[in-house]
């Protein structure tokens, strides 16, 4: 459903909407509302992701988009972006954000084959803190730039990789994935579940800060050191 | 120039909002700022009493944001400090009573002749919070050295971020020493390390609080209060100064010998 401006198509978890990083925002948002409404009823309650490729949008035009999409009983989910201004917009909007993929003036459709062995290992890449009261769904993998904090949780399909602090409840595999490993600077989560396990921390005050990796060995929870 | 509008926030209640506001207003007042203070805990207001100033009230808040006064009639001056103004929460009503942009508005109302407008937010993060924020400058976070209480300002400092009101800063009130050193209490390496936000004052336990505040007056114009030099300090950096943090050891010498020169005047810590 390519037409010029404005692209949509069905991914694994919704829609992905490409819009053109050159034509006039007014008119790509017209021509998006247009392709939405003709269809009202098949896109309906869809979960979008939108991508932005390196135009920036500010927190005003951004707004304005997911109010268009809601008015039409659609959620704007994830934010894909080049551009340091659409991605500090989405932020405060509390959208998810991820890089876009594709360098500009490369169609998206014509990225390079996927390496076989990395498909089906998408996930997000969250770059700042979690701080309580924070949550991360994600079916795929979740990467924390940053520490997550206490009162702050992590929901992953697949691994979570915490570079920072992890104080707050972190499940991985919550699909049921017992391969799942959870990996963090600082591991020191409130609960730590993979798949159906679960585990706490020791509470023993004075402890040495090191890189440690969570996995199941032996239908149990069991913690190592990184470097082991 | 136009007023610098800070707002003291905390999440959890009980950790001195309140008190922190009224000493840093006084505070400021004694560095000859001109300054307001604005209660915005509509239903629940009490930086009236703490400021000595509940029987003065005739208008509040609610009355200027609905129209039934004007804003300078709602605006009690203080005993002491003629350039010291409070507005009033009104004890009758909600926090729906006013809105997020109310307080936009009046704020800017106030920016041209005040140096500092200081506004005392509700516990929570429901709309008390975010009318407390809305105008903002800048927003300190007070906090106690336990757990639930840094929980609850960790959760605001999120908040805020949001908002784009970032980054505030820390007041970290209520610290024991004593209890910090037996391993009893967070330090404030211990909360910083969560929070990541900088400290702007650590305001020691100081049993002269509360009679100060239940007579109403702030306990920052008692010259030997430990949390009153506390206060003066924190008065001082909002103010642009550079000021050491003072020793919390009470069983030093250097603590008298600071409160001493402190009430010797403008003298230097």
């Amino acid at each position: 459903m390519t037409d010029g401006n404005v692209s949509i198509k069905g991914v694994k978890d919704g829609l992905l909407v490409t819009l053109s990083q050159s034509e006039e925002w007014l008119m790509i948002t017209r021509e998006l509302a247009e392709r939405i409404d003709e269809k009202a009823d098949f896109f309906a309650g869809a979960q979008i992701t939108v991508d932005l490729g390196a135009r920036a949008v500010p927190k005003y035009e951004l707004t304005s988009l997911k109010a268009l999409l809601e008015r039409r009983g659609l959620s704007l989910n994830i934010v894909l972006s080049d551009s340091q201004t659409t991605m500090d917009a989405a932020d405060a909007l509390d959208l998810r954000t991820t890089s876009a993929v594709h360098t500009p003036g490369r169609e998206p459709n014509e990225t390079l084959p996927i390496n076989p062995e990395e498909e089906g290992t998408m996930g997000v890449l969250v770059k700042r803190t979690l701080r309580s009261g924070r949550t991360i769904h994600n079916d795929g993998h979740v990467v924390v730039f940053g520490d997550v904090n206490p009162g702050a949780e992590i929901v992953a399909g697949g691994d979570v990789i915490v570079w920072g602090k992890l104080r707050g409840n972190v499940h991985a595999g919550a699909n049921g994935d017992e391969s799942a490993i959870v990996c963090a600077l600082d591991m020191i989560p409130t609960q730590l579940r993979i798949a159906g396990y679960i585990t706490t921390s020791p509470t023993e005050k004075r402890r040495e800060i090191k890189p440690e990796i969570a996995f199941i060995r032996d239908e149990q929870i069991v913690v190592e050191a990184w470097n082991k | 120039m136009g007023a610098k509008v800070i707002t003291v926030t905390s999440g959890k209640g009980g950790v001195g909002k309140t008190t922190t506001t009224a000493n840093l207003g006084v505070s400021l007042a004694r560095l000859n700022k001109r300054v307001v203070v604005i209660d915005a805990d509509i239903g629940l207001r009490n930086l009236d009493v703490v400021m000595g100033l509940e029987n003065r009230i005739v208008y509040d808040l609610v009355d200027v944001v609905e129209g039934r006064s004007k804003l300078r009639q709602a605006m009690i001056k203080h005993k002491q400090f003629p350039d010291l103004y409070l507005i009033p929460a009104a004890q009758t009503r909600d926090k729906t009573a006013v809105s997020p942009s109310d307080m936009v508005t009046i704020c800017n109302k106030l920016r041209e002749e005040f140096d500092f407008v200081l506004i005392d937010s509700p516990a929570g993060i429901e709309r008390g919070f975010r009318n407390a924020i809305a105008p903002a400058d800048e927003v300190l976070i007070v906090t106690n050295p336990e757990v639930s209480a840094v929980r609850d300002a960790d959760r605001i400092i999120g908040l805020i971020e949001a908002e784009n009101k970032g980054p505030a800063r820390l007041i970290l009130n209520r610290v024991k020493m004593e209890m910090i050193k037996r391993g009893e209490m967070l330090s404030a390496e211990d909360v910083t390390d969560i929070l990541a936000i900088s400290i702007i004052g650590i305001v020691p336990e100081d049993e002269n609080v509360i009679p100060a505040s239940n007579s109403g007056v702030p306990v920052t114009l008692n010259e030997n209060s430990r949390a009153g030099v506390a206060f003066r300090n924190i008065a001082r950096r909002l103010n642009g100064e550079k000021v050491d943090f003072m020793s919390l050891d009470n069983s030093g010498g250097i603590f008298q010998r600071l409160t001493r020169l402190f009430a010797g005047g403008q003298g230097n810590e």
